[in-house]
């Protein structure tokens, strides 16, 4: 098992987000988590990448408990976020956004991994000198995308990718996160475009104010009559 | 009438120096935690004070600076440590006033450590003045100005060309993705309190054979630094070079035309001509990427 979350809890000061959460990511999985606005998702990830405290449970990565480890820690061991709303540095440059997504490996020469995402995103070559702040919100979504993979993550964690992005962009940022998963790369998407999600996912979950209600194959919750009233919209 | 005007561009251009290299500790501090440290100023204090102790004790003056530096520097670690970080959940305000609590403590401990006399030190290369278009120009102010070019280029190169500066940047536009992409920003908070503490002592030992030092040395230099730092912009290195120079020359300028009466009252002016006027500085914060 990558990833596993046992009944997992956390606040922000008195409100309880998490309400013991279960979540368990297999190697090579694709597993998206659904849920409307303040479900939790977002609390989920960012307690995941220990960047929001876990008031009670634990979280197992690699079968290492990693419940008390600091933020900077779990990106060294191989977890890596790409957080919501895209959070790149904007007064920086597209490349040295990238050169610190591969922060923790500094003895490393990044060139030919710069070089990786450049490929996957040519985009982003062109604009290598631009401050990443003057990119369009797609091409910020894919400079989040490649500064996380720039640190060679075991699992990479996505929070709603797709958030205010033209259609267009959206059937590209999910053929990418398709490809990285062909390549081996374990992934977590949290999305509110529940049937893009849940389509390309191997199994999905269904979070509810702070609780997971439904957790099943990608598939057979897309067909789920619950999940489709609530939340693809039929 | 030219020799004049020169002699005070020189003797501003040499204080203004010290401004700038203050401004820039108070710029690298504001901009990893928002706090403005009021304590600057102590670390110059401590740093020449330092020094005047060990070259008493018979260090040589070469080691007797990095010694003296090297202590600034922990002062400033422990300052971040067993003041800054236990509070870091509190408001901005608070850390400020915590700061301010620091820099009465720094000097107390100073005072009683050595005492309330102005200590001094020797010019590094001799004070024989070189004479420009009559005006005369201390071998010690051109140490100043060296000095202050070797550490601004420095830090120039640190911010802007090393992956520990980036990510220290990187940690003041975001600390969030910083943390995402696996910056320690404790470690980046301890290491802006390091060095803005080293850049203060550096200013307060080349300074100190000009200006002469005592315990209370910080408070003067440090709000005319801060003034420095506000006029240049808040968190804008290079703005913090600038205003360092514009508050030193302006001051320099009143003292040598009108009366030095008014020196001191120069920075304040312009501290509250800026907070009036135009809250951002002259470079507002939109060039921190550069040092
Ligand atoms: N910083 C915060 N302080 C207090 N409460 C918060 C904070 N962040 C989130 N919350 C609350 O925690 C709950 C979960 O929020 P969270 O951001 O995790 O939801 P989400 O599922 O990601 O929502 P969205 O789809 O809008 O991103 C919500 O009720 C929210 O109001
Ligand atoms: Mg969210």
């Amino acid at each position: 098992m990558m990833l596993e979350v046992r009944k997992l809890t956390s606040h922000y000061g008195r409100i309880q987000a998490l309400k013991g959460i279960d979540v368990i990511i297999e190697e090579g999985e694709l597993v998206a988590l659904v849920g409307a606005n303040g479900a939790g998702k977002t609390t989920l990830l960012r307690t995941v990448s220990g960047v929001q405290p876990a008031s009670a449970g634990a979280i197992w990565f690699d079968g290492r408990d990693i419940t008390r480890m600091a933020a900077d820690k779990r990106v060294a061991a191989g977890i890596a976020q790409v957080p919501e709303g895209r959070q790149v540095f904007g007064p920086l440059s597209v490349e040295d956004n990238l050169r610190l997504g591969a922060y923790r490996r500094k003895g490393e020469n990044p060139a030919g991994d710069l070089e990786r995402i450049y490929t996957l995103f040519p985009i982003l070559k062109e604009k290598r000198n631009q401050a990443a702040g003057t990119l369009s919100g797609g091409q910020q979504q894919m400079l989040a995308i490649g500064r996380a993979l720039m640190s060679h993550p075991r699992l990479l964690l996505l929070d709603e990718p797709s958030m205010g992005l033209a259609p267009l962009l959206v059937a590209e940022i999910f053929k990418t996160i398709q490809e990285l998963k062909k390549l081996g790369t374990t992934i977590f998407l949290i999305e509110q475009n529940a049937t893009a999600a849940l389509s390309v996912a191997d199994r999905g979950y269904v979070l509810e104010t702070g609780a997971v209600v439904l957790a099943d194959s990608g598939k057979a919750l897309l067909t789920n009559e619950q999940v489709k009233q609530a939340y693809l919209g039929m | 009438m030219l020799a004049s005007f020169l002699q005070f561009v020189f003797s501003g251009i040499t204080v203004g120096s010290i401004y700038a290299l203050c401004g820039l500790g108070f710029s690298i501090i504001f901009n990893a935690s928002h706090v403005i440290n009021f304590a600057q100023g102590e670390f110059i204090m401590i740093g020449g004070m330092a020094t005047v102790s060990l070259v008493a004790l018979g260090v040589p003056l070469p080691v007797a600076i990095l010694l003296a530096i090297l202590a600034t520097m922990l002062v400033g670690f422990a300052l971040e440590k067993f003041a800054v970080e236990p509070a870091r959940k509190a408001s901005v305000t608070t850390l400020i006033i915590i700061t301010i609590g620091a820099s009465i403590f720094l000097r107390g401990i100073a005072q009683e450590l050595w005492d309330k006399n102005f200590h001094k030190l020797p010019p590094f290369s001799g004070d024989q003045p070189f004479l420009i278009a009559g005006a005369s120009l201390m071998p010690q102010s051109l140490w100043v100005i060296g000095v202050t070019v070797v550490v601004i280029v420095g830090l120039g190169w640190f911010f802007n060309r090393t992956l520990e500066g980036k990510a220290m940047l990187a940690t003041s536009f975001n600390t969030l993705a910083a943390q995402l992409v696996g910056v320690n920003t404790k470690k980046v908070l301890l290491m802006s309190f390091g060095l803005s503490a080293m850049l203060g002592a550096i200013g307060g030992i080349v300074i100190t054979p000009i200006t002469f030092t005592n315990y209370e040395t910080g408070i003067m230099l440090g709000l005319k630094g801060f003034s420095a730092a506000v006029l240049g912009g808040l968190g804008n290195g290079m703005g913090a070079v600038v205003g360092g120079l514009i508050v030193g020359i302006a001051e320099a300028m009143a003292a040598g035309y009108f009366s030095s009466a008014y020196k001191d009252a120069v920075a304040f002016i312009i501290i509250l001509f800026v907070l009036f006027f135009m809250p951002s500085g002259l470079f507002g914060k939109s060039g921190t990427e550069r040092v």
